[in-house]
């Protein structure tokens, strides 16, 4: 177990560098001289230019940039952004946003999810099961901007019943809209899987040996059905926490969080080739890091599953 | 339809036992299928006393399995149960839900069929027999575990602790059924359900379950309701039979008079279908005295057979024998095992799995030999590598008269093997494309092999549905509309349309009904008769190898222990393995098996590997 465990770690050193690369790579290929960028439409004198080129390294070719890079972030130096802001203050004030948005909305698709489905399952072809079912299908289809400008508007700004936006000062309550919106897509399909796993369960011949043994109904769906139909469904949600920490920049624009989607978004923009590349990273670790949770998750919801060679 | 039949008043139940602990009264049993009730089981009438086994036999669709399930509600709510279940006077049907759970486990407890998914795989076994225990009575955890502790002690795992501790994915199948019956015997119930308890089971582990199921039924005294297709299970455990056919009982009585005396065409018909080991060869009146061999190959001394009589029949047993060595096979062999070794390729990280180990064989043509085994033993594996589907690891293994052993996977040489060798499949639903007529299917080898294309392939697919006695005009149906006795029909039609030289027929028939078994083991025997095609017929059942073989080769991990021609092998089993094998096939005829158990205990005693 602790080597499976020490083995998924070391596949973090390649996978990091590799996302890395790839993503400084594509940032320094970008079109366009960001210091120029930086000052809008007074370009100052070129002295300044050069002075700011040289202080960020980009007059050195890409191999010395990116060597520069590693070498600052192993001795956890993350640098200054064009701004002059340390960019570990940055990934401090940001993460944590997001992170709060990112796990309200899990905790929120995993609940509902689960608890739809498991009621829809058991219930299959009747009138909670179909309209579950279409509804699922109706936000899965809709865009998440439609979705998300569509419950500002009715929530936060007709009814008032949450603010609308929201801003600097983020609160666990302040999140729940966005978090609603962010994790709904996720919570169809997590109550869709829940749904047919319920089903395939409850055919299943322990389930008959567990109401042959006297148990009642409910027992039989509390100890015995939702503990093996979980497991496709945490597969699901450990994989979809990478999604909602980087895939959160629509929503955050729309409710105007100030997380990490909106700072990755500004600083593509700028072509902050560090700062990017700094937020990726952290982002690739945490991607990890669910996943290897995901797998002893796993691992002990299903005992037939062991990490041992 | 309603057919009632009273119980054969002879029965004279045991003294002191009169009440029956189950009483069955017009028990039928309907599926509502597309808006219309579809009968499974029409007016069952039947009984069980206390220390009774009551044998319900049928075939798939017969009903069995169904109202049995019935007794305690277990059907899909799709179903109608109508008439009376009398559990000890108290009636069962129609009573409320609290009620029939009362009931359920606690005096009426089941065992099911597959062990492996009947036990939930994401608990252990003691907290599975714990659960049980908790619910019917007021114990704390810790009586509840020794009670758990005590019936896996009873049903005979070696190490109950170790068993209790165990998630049913850890545990061998016949341990797991172990626990099965140890976690339905918890609250000592007064009737157990037993649904095909050893069909999932190898032969030797069935006969070891077979002996726990009747020194419980000697130590427990509740009744059971035993469902089985097998006759031999029957034979081996039933007091009384009841036999089934489409929802109706059309025979009961006890097992002496349904083995000796069947009224009934249909158990006459199916008593007939049931391969008997012994009773194959190709001199069909000459049975081999399988029990009188084992006795001589071991120097058993069995008390259930008169010493002289024995005698008497161990010499007859000799002589056949040495009838039977006389002829010998000749020719170039079809296929040859040097010492071959076959391994599983490694995949990742899961290294590559020696299946095979030194195995030596030769199939000359016209030849059928019959590869034996249980679960595991190599035997499928041997099969595969015949057709190239497993590289050989080691040794040297010609095919056809052409070496295959160093030859490329998909390579051009296996591609050219591969036209004189067929093969049958297990299971013939998945191993016919669901979405080609079977017609294409059967024509599919010839077309791709270049023999034969449009009218001349025609023909020739007409003439293999003739061969394996199917009607020209199913050559356009899809296999779903196929019965799966004419799926393998259809199988057996694709392997021959090459004309092969060599056949490779792994378990054609494990997954039929005996009458259906019997009819295509006869179709499959004709046609080797006929075209005269080696074949290499792998089977868990000796029974059936008994049937077709010339020779048997018997495997064990890996290795092939003993091989012989047919007579060597059942007349005169040389390894202990193979004696515990055949000594473990349950025969249909009670008295018989009675004689062939004993012999097996002996066997046991003297070797308890």
């Amino acid at each position: 177990m602790i080597q499976f465990i020490l083995r998924r770690l070391l596949q973090v050193i390649p996978v990091f560098l590799g996302t890395t690369l790839l993503v400084y790579f594509m940032v320094f290929a970008l079109p366009g001289d960001p210091i120029r960028a930086l000052f809008g439409d007074r370009p100052p004198s070129e002295a300044v230019i050069a002075q700011l080129r040289q202080q960020y390294n980009l007059d050195e070719p890409f191999w010395v940039q990116y060597g520069l890079f590693l070498k600052n972030l192993f001795t956890f130096n993350l640098g200054v952004d064009f701004t002059g802001q340390p960019i570990a203050d940055t990934l401090a004030r940001v993460f944590p946003v997001t992170a709060m948005l990112a796990i309200e909305a899990l905790v929120i698709q995993g609940v509902f999810g689960i608890a739809f489905g498991l009621v829809a399952g058991l219930r299959k072809g009747g009138i909670f099961d179909s309209s579950v079912l279409v509804l699922s299908l109706v936000v899965i289809a809709v865009p998440t901007f439609v979705l998300g400008f569509a419950l500002q508007l009715l929530i936060g700004v007709q009814l008032g019943w949450a603010k609308p936006t929201v801003g600097s000062n983020v609160t666990w309550g302040s999140l729940i809209l966005p978090a609603v919106v962010l994790g709904m897509v996720s919570f169809a399909y997590v109550l869709r899987l829940t749904r047919a796993s319920v089903i395939e369960n409850m055919n299943a011949d322990y389930v008959r040996t567990a109401t042959a043994k006297g148990l009642a109904r409910r027992q039989v769906v509390t100890t015995h059905v939702l503990r093996n139909s979980l497991i496709p469904v945490i597969t699901y949600l450990g994989a979809s926490l990478g999604a909602l920490m980087g895939g959160a920049i629509v929503t955050e624009a729309i409710f105007n969080v100030p997380g990490v989607g909106q700072k990755l978004y500004q600083a593509i923009l700028r072509s902050e080739g560090p700062t990017v590349v700094a937020i990726v990273s952290v982002l690739v670790l945490v991607f990890v890091l669910a996943n290897l949770l995901v797998d002893l998750l796993y691992a002990w919801l299903d005992p037939r599953i062991r990490y041992e060679n | 339809m309603t057919d009632f039949i009273t119980l054969d008043p002879v029965v004279a139940p045991a003294p002191g036992k009169n009440e029956p602990v189950l009483e069955v009264r017009g028990l039928s049993v309907d599926f509502g299928v597309d808006k219309k009730w579809v009968p499974a089981a029409i007016g069952l009438n039947y009984e069980v006393r206390a220390g009774e086994v009551l044998a319900i036999v049928g075939e798939s669709g017969s009903g069995k399995s169904a109202s049995s399930m019935a007794l305690l509600g277990l059907l899909p709510s799709n179903s109608r149960v109508t008439g009376s279940v009398k559990l000890a006077g108290q009636e069962l049907l129609g009573t409320n839900e609290a009620n029939i759970r009362a009931v359920r486990g606690k005096e009426v407890a089941v065992i099911f069929q597959e062990p492996m998914t009947a036990l939930n795989p994401v608990y252990t076994v003691g907290a599975q027999i714990v659960e049980t225990v908790r619910l019917h009575s007021e114990v704390s955890p810790d009586e509840a575990r020794l009670r758990a502790l005590r019936m896996l002690e009873l049903v005979e795992l070696p190490d109950p602790e170790k068993a209790f501790r165990s998630y049913p994915h850890q545990l061998s199948g016949g341990q797991r059924q172990r626990a099965m019956i140890a976690q339905s015997l918890s609250c000592d119930p007064k009737l157990l359900i037993a649904d095909e308890p050893t069909t999932a089971l190898d032969v030797t582990v069935q006969a070891e379950i077979l002996d726990l199921m009747r020194n419980l039924r000697n130590k427990l005294d509740s009744a059971i309701v035993l469902i089985t297709h097998d006759m031999g299970v029957v034979a081996d455990l039933a007091d009384r039979i009841a036999v089934m056919r489409r929802g109706v009982i059309v025979e009961t009585g006890t097992a002496a008079e349904i083995f000796h005396n069947p009224q009934h065409e249909y158990t006459k018909a199916l008593l007939a279908a049931v391969p008997h080991l012994g009773q194959g060869g190709s001199d069909a009146a000459v049975e081999v005295d399988v029990t009188a061999a084992l006795a001589a190959a071991t120097h058993a001394e069995l008390t259930s057979i008169p010493e002289e009589q024995l005698l008497r029949r161990e010499r007859e047993n000799a002589a056949a024998l040495a009838a039977a060595e006389a002829a010998k096979p000749q020719g170039q062999p079809v296929l040859e095992l040097t010492d071959v070794a076959i391994e599983y390729p490694k995949q990742g990280r899961v290294p590559a799995f020696r299946a095979v180990e030194g195995a030596n064989l030769v199939i000359y043509p016209g030849q059928v030999v019959g590869l034996v085994g249980e679960s595991g033993s190599g035997k499928t594996t041997i099969g595969r590598a015949a057709v190239g589907l497993l590289p050989v690891a080691a040794g040297t293994m010609k095919v056809v008269g052409q070496d295959i052993s160093a030859a490329k996977k998909n390579g051009r040489q296996l591609h050219e093997m591969r036209r004189h060798v067929g093969m049958v499949f297990q299971d013939p639903s998945s191993s016919l494309n669901p979405r080609l007529p079977i017609g294409e299917s059967i024509g599919e080898p010839m077309f791709l092999a270049g023999v034969a294309k449009g009218v001349e392939l025609q023909r020739r697919i007409e003439a293999l549905l003739d061969q394996v006695e199917l009607p020209r005009n199913y050559r356009n149906r899809y296999p779903h509309e196929l019965s799966g006795g004419q799926k393998q029909r259809v199988g057996i039609a694709r392997a021959l349309s090459l004309k092969p030289k060599l056949m490779v027929a792994d378990e054609p028939t494990s997954a039929l009904d005996v009458s259906v078994q019997a009819k295509v083991l006869d179709l499959f025997q004709n046609l080797q008769k006929e075209l005269g095609f080696a074949c290499l017929f792998v089977t868990h059942d000796l029974a059936v190898v008994d049937v077709l073989a010339d020779r048997i080769c018997v495997m064990q991990r890996g290795r092939i222990v003993e091989q012989g021609t047919r007579d060597q092998i059942l007349r005169n089993p040389q390894e202990p393995y193979t004696q515990r094998l055949l000594a473990a096939v349950p025969l249909p005829d009670p008295e018989k098996q009675r004689e062939r158990r004993e012999l097996r205990a002996q066997l046991m005693a003297a070797d308890p590997s």
